[in-house]
């Protein structure tokens, strides 16, 4: 795993009215690993994702990912960068079928145009065979196969986070940032998921990774950056993240002795 | 055994489409006979209607957009054929041309009405798109003066019909012993065209835009996310959808050898928008039986004038408003109880190939 | 320069109209995030019963002034029940649906009003009967007539009174707290179907005096003058800064000068291109701009609504 820097956020701040949401946060993700973002609720942590994949513009900042700025960019300038992303309060395309979510996500990286379709030329035709098959694969990768036909809005609600995951790959990122993908999972589900991540890892996807459940996010994780108030107060491995006073005291507060 | 019964499945399958289109195509005579001919007439402007239902499905079913004012589309397509084949400017281009010509002048228009609603939530952009209708209608009225170009409130008149060499659609024409009035001929026009519209409606949905559509529709944010870009495709949503109205406006221009402002109303707009949504929203199927059934049966019920004077002694109630008035009913009924339409869309079970080994 | 002084005075007027119908649009876009695509028509209610109260007083004898406050308070209260009715029936049960349903409902009753006035008063314009003696003021070379400032006054006190009542009373604070978290004001002892359905009867009552203030104006009703009227109350509350009060207030009263004096210019600005034929659109495209280059009106907050 070679230590190259992936992603790079430097200074970004964000004001909502005379709310600070993010205050001078940098972080930096190598390519390769997996990095946790943790913080007590409120601090800032989706609206820094938000800031990365161009939801929301940053009133300061640079970003920099795989040496190219992407700063103000749109969201789906960012997902053609090789960013993609699952959310917080999950959503997926209720009215379409888990496979068509996952092709879906083959869109940034197709071509067929309205005269494709309507003529069916050749290219149409064979770009749709690989896009169902492509869906499908990632599907069975992530343990939905037998929902495929299924609407998203019925699917059980860890099958929808993982969908979530699924259509996210189809758009072939560098780097996939997930928010909160364990939330709401009992402990079955969250190793399940964790098998899941990993095998996305090695796969060579970089994972940027927003969670509560310290267990996850501490095994999982080669690198944690800590939020509090929207500033970084800590950044660096697990172990010494942990034992950060710091990061202790945001989480615990400062009342106890 | 499953291999006989999938043979015959499809083979019935088979014949009941072979049996639609045969009924389609004896329809008018039929029709004639049994109704008179201002029937035919009737299912003839029903055909113009599923075009534009399903250009307007486009726009509202699979993208999502509540379009107000779609009719204008409808209107710019049937002035651009009447300005350039009447006596309006002296200019007589075929229809071959025309056509095509007036998809395309819709189609910008698609675009130009719609770019300023890209960042407007469903609300606003009903009323923006209302708006815009009634603009062009205004125009449409107006713009007799200083420079006679619409010819105001009069309209247009004295259309040139569709002909192709000598063939002329106004003409009838006899073959193998069945009489083709001008209806009849036009019937035959439009029922091709609206099913290539309905193939082409299919085509999109099932296709990487027209998922892009739905996913825009189901979460704009979500779509975005996935690397859609938004902007271009809703604009691709109006121009489809404009381009649909424009060669229905087309079309209709040559039938009725005459265009007002009178004929693209805001209600109008409505009545399409009621096609789309009582049929079906999003569903091919449905906008078509939507359309069928929305110029079919306020027919129907212009006998309820006679009828009323047969009962009542006097017409009570005029059977357009009557008209309106059920539709208006119509309306909230069906949100009330049914908003996803009288056939709604169910998402068709694409199954993946790694799934079913055999296929299909 | 006396054509400015007239068509500004004619516009403050018909603005002041314009002002009392958006108050029933924002006030319910406010509270529901719907717009009551049916206000218009429930103002055409009315503006007709009111009419038609006129008809048949007008002949008994009975004075002028009472008269019109009869017809006042008989549209009054066709025009509350009429709102009320259309909320609990159509709209309640749709409060949780997307966002397309109760449009196209709203769209479904305003199809319904018209053409049940259409059934009841006909399809043909009916005349006002005369009930006031104009008597009209000179102002810097303009006309003011009695009548245009009576309803001027009128409505500017019903916006005044309205005003407070949001500010001061009871109910009026109910209605903020349920305009602005409904959830929470429920959970503070706030009955928001009581205040919704409230909201309704106020809205369709200041309508229905709109509607009274229309007919004595132009002289005349009509089963489809809801359309215009409301398409362009409308667009003063978006102007104006939608669910908004005073918003509503501003938007009216701008939209009716800006109306009067681009339909008094516009000939002479267009070397003639363009009439006062084309009155109409001017509050189309002030919608349009407004809603493209600031969504949130003259006085709304600015809400961020980004991607």
């Amino acid at each position: 795993m070679a230590d190259e820097v992936l992603l790079s956020a430097t200074g970004i701040r964000k004001h909502f009215g005379g709310l600070a949401a993010l205050s001078d946060v940098s972080i930096t993700v190598r390519r390769g690993e997996i990095f946790g973002l943790i913080g007590p609720n409120g601090a800032g942590k989706t609206t820094l994702f938000n800031v990365l994949t161009g939801l929301t513009r940053p009133d300061a900042g640079t970003l920099s990912f795989d040496g190219i700025r992407i700063d103000g960019l749109k969201p789906h300038a960012v997902a053609r960068h090789g960013i993609a992303r699952t959310f917080q309060n999950i959503r997926l395309f209720g009215s379409m079928t888990a496979l068509e979510n996952v092709m879906v996500g083959r869109h940034l990286r197709s071509t067929t145009g309205v005269l494709g379709a309507a003529f069916r030329t050749r290219h149409a035709v064979a770009e749709e065979q690989a896009i169902t098959k492509r869906a499908g694969e990632l599907l069975e990768y992530c343990g939905l196969s037998a929902r495929s036909g299924n609407l998203a809005r019925d699917l059980p609600y860890g099958d929808q986070r993982r969908l979530e995951i699924a259509r996210a790959l189809a758009t072939e990122p560098k780097l996939l940032a997930l928010d909160e993908p364990a939330a709401g999972m009992n402990a079955t589900e969250t190793t399940a998921l964790t098998a899941l991540l990993e095998r996305i890892r090695a796969d060579g996807v970089t994972l940027l990774l927003i969670e509560h459940d310290m267990k996850l996010v501490m095994g999982l994780s080669h690198s944690v950056a800590v939020l509090d108030y929207g500033e970084k107060i800590a950044e660096g491995e697990p172990e010494s993240v942990q034992r950060n006073p710091r990061v202790i005291e945001a989480y615990l507060g400062g009342g106890f002795a | 055994m499953s291999i006989n019964a999938l043979l015959t499945g499809q083979r019935v399958r088979w014949a009941a489409w072979v049996a639609i289109a045969l009924l389609l195509l004896a329809l008018p005579f039929i029709t004639e006979a049994v109704l008179g001919r201002s029937w035919v007439r009737i299912i003839a402007v029903a055909l113009l209607f599923v075009m534009l239902a399903l250009g307007l499905n486009i726009v509202v079913g699979f993208a999502g957009l509540l379009d107000l004012g779609y009719i204008a589309f409808f209107a710019v397509g049937a002035y651009s054929y009447a300005l350039l084949a009447s006596p309006q400017f002296a200019v007589h281009w075929p229809f071959l041309v025309l056509l095509p010509l007036g998809a395309a002048i819709a189609a910008v228009f698609g675009i130009l009405l719609g770019a300023p609603t890209l960042r407007l939530r469903g609300d606003y952009l009903a009323i923006v798109t209302l708006g815009f209708g009634e603009i062009i209608r205004v125009f449409l009225n107006n713009l007799n003066r200083p420079v006679n170009i619409t010819n105001g409130p009069q309209g247009i008149t004295l259309i040139d019909p569709l002909q192709i060499g000598g063939f002329s659609l106004a003409q009838t024409h006899t073959f193998a012993g069945l009489t083709f009035s001008s209806v009849h001929n036009y019937y035959f026009v439009f029922l091709i065209c609206a099913a290539l519209s309905i193939a082409l409606s299919l085509r999109l949905e099932n296709s990487r835009i027209g998922r892009a559509w739905v996913a825009i529709r189901d979460d704009e944010l979500a779509a975005s996310a996935m690397g859609i870009n938004t902007r271009n495709i809703k604009l691709l949503a109006f121009a489809m959808g404009a381009t649909f109205g424009g060669v229905a406006g087309g079309l209709f221009a040559s039938f009725q050898g005459f265009v007002s402002p009178e004929s693209f109303q805001l209600i109008d707009s409505i009545m399409v928008l009621c096609m789309v949504v009582l049929g079906g929203m999003g569903n091919v199927a449905g906008v078509v039986l939507g359309a069928v059934l929305l110029t079919a049966l306020p027919e129907a019920l212009r006998y309820v004038g006679p009828l009323q004077q047969r009962w009542l002694g006097h017409v009570m109630v005029d059977p357009a408003d009557l008209r309106m008035l059920l539709f208006g009913l119509a309306l909230v009924l069906m949100m009330l109880l049914r908003p996803e339409g009288i056939w709604p869309a169910r998402r068709r079970i694409v199954s993946a190939p790694t799934e079913n080994p055999h296929g299909g | 320069m006396d054509i400015f002084a007239q068509q500004l005075i004619n516009g403050l007027v018909l603005g002041s109209i314009y002002a009392l119908v958006a108050l029933g649009y924002t006030m319910v876009y406010g509270i529901l995030g719907l717009i009551n695509f049916a206000h218009g028509d429930i103002t055409m209610v009315g503006a007709l019963v009111a009419l038609t109260i006129v008809q048949a007083l007008s002949a008994a004898g009975i004075p002028a002034p009472v008269i019109l406050v009869l017809a006042g308070g008989g549209a009054m209260i066709v025009c509350a029940t009429l709102g009320l009715s259309i909320e609990r029936v159509a709209y309640r049960p749709l409060r949780r649906a997307p966002r397309l349903a109760p449009l196209i409902t709203a769209i479904g009753v305003s199809i319904l009003l018209q053409y049940s006035a259409a059934l009841i008063w006909g399809k043909q314009y009916i005349a006002m009967p005369k009930l006031l003696e104009p008597a009209a003021i000179n102002i810097a070379g303009a006309q003011l007539t009695t009548l245009q400032l009576a309803i001027f006054l009128l409505a500017c006190t019903i916006m005044a009174g309205l005003l407070w009542f949001i500010k001061a009373r009871r109910m009026g604070r109910a209605m903020r707290a349920t305009e602005q978290n409904p959830d929470v004001a429920g959970l503070m002892g706030v009955n928001t179907n009581t205040v919704i359905a409230f909201t309704f009867i106020l809205g369709s009552a200041i309508g229905a005096i709109a509607g009274l203030m229309i007919v004595l104006y132009y002289g005349i009703g009509h089963y489809f003058m809801g359309f215009m009227l409301g398409l362009k109350a409308f667009t003063a509350a978006v102007l104006g800064g939608i669910g908004n009060v005073g918003g509503a207030v501003l938007g009216g009263l701008l939209l009716g000068v800006i109306e009067s004096l681009a339909s008094g210019y516009i000939g002479d600005l267009t070397g003639g291109v363009f009439g006062s034929n084309y009155r109409d659109i001017f509050a189309f495209l002030v919608l349009v701009v407004v809603l493209v280059l600031r969504p949130s009106g003259l006085l709304g907050q600015h809400s961020g609504d980004r991607a």
